[in-house]
């Protein structure tokens, strides 16, 4: 579906979880099959919603990490210490298991498959809707150039290292850096720290080549790596970002 | 620091009521004239209503409460929202 | 109702009896706003009562501080469902801060820094059940919580427990503030769970 899609209203509906995978100590990719999706962008998400047996319900947004495919859309869950509703999603939740959702949303955040080279900017869990970016491209073949910087607290917080390491192999296009604030890896050559100018340019990376822009995480490192892009010369308009809460996502 | 998100969060709140994505329209804020994608707002959500504001001078763009079997909009805070019409001449 | 998911119960713990329709207890305190938090400065706080014939009465930091102030435990029911039983505060009494303002007035609309609005009746105000609260468990009312001052009004929905407020205006006519104009109820009694329009 192309442009922004007339949908009818969103309404809740129930999948089935497939499959779940541990992606680091604390992140769980969910597997569902969605009877009758209507297909997503790569960018959107969900709202998935757990109600009590007394009827108390809460809800959370997830970004979808896969590219179209079907009836099938993986969520990938970060667990938070006191979270209300990741410590099920990313501990309890099992296949076979219903999980209720709506969706897709979103009709801004999205990356539409084309040439444009697109540089995507990720902290902690913001990630995933890049992932489906990145997991777009490969699916349809689009040649687009894409620089993943990827912000995370150690080695042992980044969400698909294994696959995004494969993919870079194969593939001349993709290009991902990471910085990491807290720990390092052996041999790291810079110490550990935030965001700065340095790690968002790189040869044939710079503001004059204008991509597209996309930034996601939690809103201060947003509101920091939008600034720094802006100052680097990119267009605001050429930045899209999305904000999760101040934990990095999804409670 | 503020705690507040953005307007991609009102995604699935606003698809309840329309058929169509509202936080890809660009609108205009009422109090300061400076015209933002919905999405760029900067939306509060952790009160008894969403109240979503303008990412210049933070006037109220719109406001959206919800009570079982109805909700509440407030769109006063924008003087005109600009929907794509894709493909129409 | 949504599809029941087996053995999640949420963040809640149970209540027993003391709490209205319709709520569940909390211990932690959340934060619940409509915009940034204001951040005033004391020395620049004013607090001004509006009477319906437009008289004035202003006190800033230090006339305001300088007033008789009680400690009182109470209560917060938010309309989010989320209850909080004896929480512990000290604030100037609005039968204090009243009794120096002439007026026929039966409605009130508090105003806060930021522009929050709130109404109720001005009986609602008096008879010991509400306070410009600007202490909370012991400590300055942080800025997150209301700071420098909040309104109290404990016995109804805690949304009328105006945060940041800097006034309070005197009226003939009820004035809907910022939620009650939205859908939420315009008295707000949680004990008769009077949370939307019609309830």
């Amino acid at each position: 579906m192309a442009g922004a899609a007339v949908l009818g209203r969103l309404t809740w509906r129930a999948s089935t979880v497939t499959s779940v995978r541990d992606e680091t100590a604390t992140a769980r990719t969910i597997a569902l099959d969605v009877p009758g999706w209507p297909g997503h962008r790569a960018g959107q998400h969900v709202d998935v919603r757990l109600t009590a047996a007394d009827g108390y319900s809460a809800q959370r947004s997830y970004s979808i990490a896969s590219a179209p495919g079907g009836d099938h859309v993986e969520l990938t869950v970060q667990r938070l210490a006191d979270g209300e509703v990741s410590p099920y999603l990313a501990q309890v939740l099992a296949a076979g298991d219903l999980l209720e959702l709506r969706g897709p949303i979103g009709g801004w955040f999205v990356w539409e498959p084309a040439p444009t080279p697109v540089l995507l900017v990720a902290g902690g869990s913001g990630v995933v809707p890049l992932m489906a970016m990145v997991r777009t491209r490969a699916a349809t073949g689009t040649g687009a150039p894409f620089r993943l910087v990827y912000s995370v607290r150690g080695p042992g917080d980044a969400l698909y290292a294994a696959e995004l390491a494969e993919r870079q192999r194969g593939d001349d296009g993709l290009h991902v850096a990471y910085v990491y604030t807290r720990t390092t890896p052996p041999g790291w050559p810079v110490p550990p720290g935030r965001i700065g100018a340095g790690a968002l340019t790189a040869p044939g990376w710079t503001a004059d080549r204008t991509p597209a822009v996309f930034v996601c995480g939690p809103t201060g490192f947003v509101e920091t790596a939008a600034n720094l892009l802006v100052n680097a010369g990119h267009n605001p308009r050429d930045i899209k970002t999305e904000r999760f809460g101040p934990s990095g996502g999804q409670s | 620091m503020s705690t507040h998100l953005d307007g991609n969060v009102l995604g699935g709140a606003l698809g309840e009521l329309f058929t169509v994505d509202i936080t890809a329209a660009t609108g205009r804020c009422a109090s300061c004239g400076m015209v933002s994608a919905i999405a760029q707002t900067r939306v509060y959500t952790d009160a008894p209503g969403v109240v979503a504001r303008c990412p210049g001078c933070s006037g109220v763009m719109l406001r959206l409460t919800r009570g079982p079997g109805r909700a509440w909009l407030d769109l006063r805070g924008i003087s005109c929202l600009q929907l794509a019409l894709p493909g129409e001449p | 109702m949504g599809i029941v998911t087996p053995g999640w119960t949420g963040r809640r713990r149970p209540g027993g009896d003391k709490l209205p329709p319709g709520q569940y207890l909390v211990t932690d305190f959340p934060v619940l706003s409509a915009g940034p938090t204001p951040r005033v400065d004391p020395a620049r706080w004013e607090f001004r009562v509006t009477t319906e014939t437009g008289q004035a009465h202003t006190w800033d930091w230090t006339a305001f501080r300088a007033l008789p102030s009680e400690q009182v435990t109470v209560d917060l029911h938010c309309v989010t469902k989320w209850s909080k039983l004896t929480t512990a505060w000290r604030g100037v009494s609005l039968d204090t801060l009243l009794a120096q303002v002439q007026t026929a007035a039966g409605f009130a609309l508090a105003r806060s820094y930021g522009g929050y609005t709130t109404n109720l009746p001005v009986a609602d105000l008096l008879g010991g059940q509400a306070w410009i609260a600007f202490e909370y468990d012991g400590k300055a009312l942080a800025a997150e919580h209301g700071g420098p001052a909040r309104l109290l009004v404990p016995h109804l929905y805690l949304w009328k427990s105006a945060k940041w407020v800097t006034g309070i205006d005197l009226l003939t006519q009820d004035q809907p503030g910022f939620w009650e104009s939205l859908g939420y109820h315009n008295y707000g009694d949680p004990w008769q769970e009077q949370r939307y329009w019609g309830d």
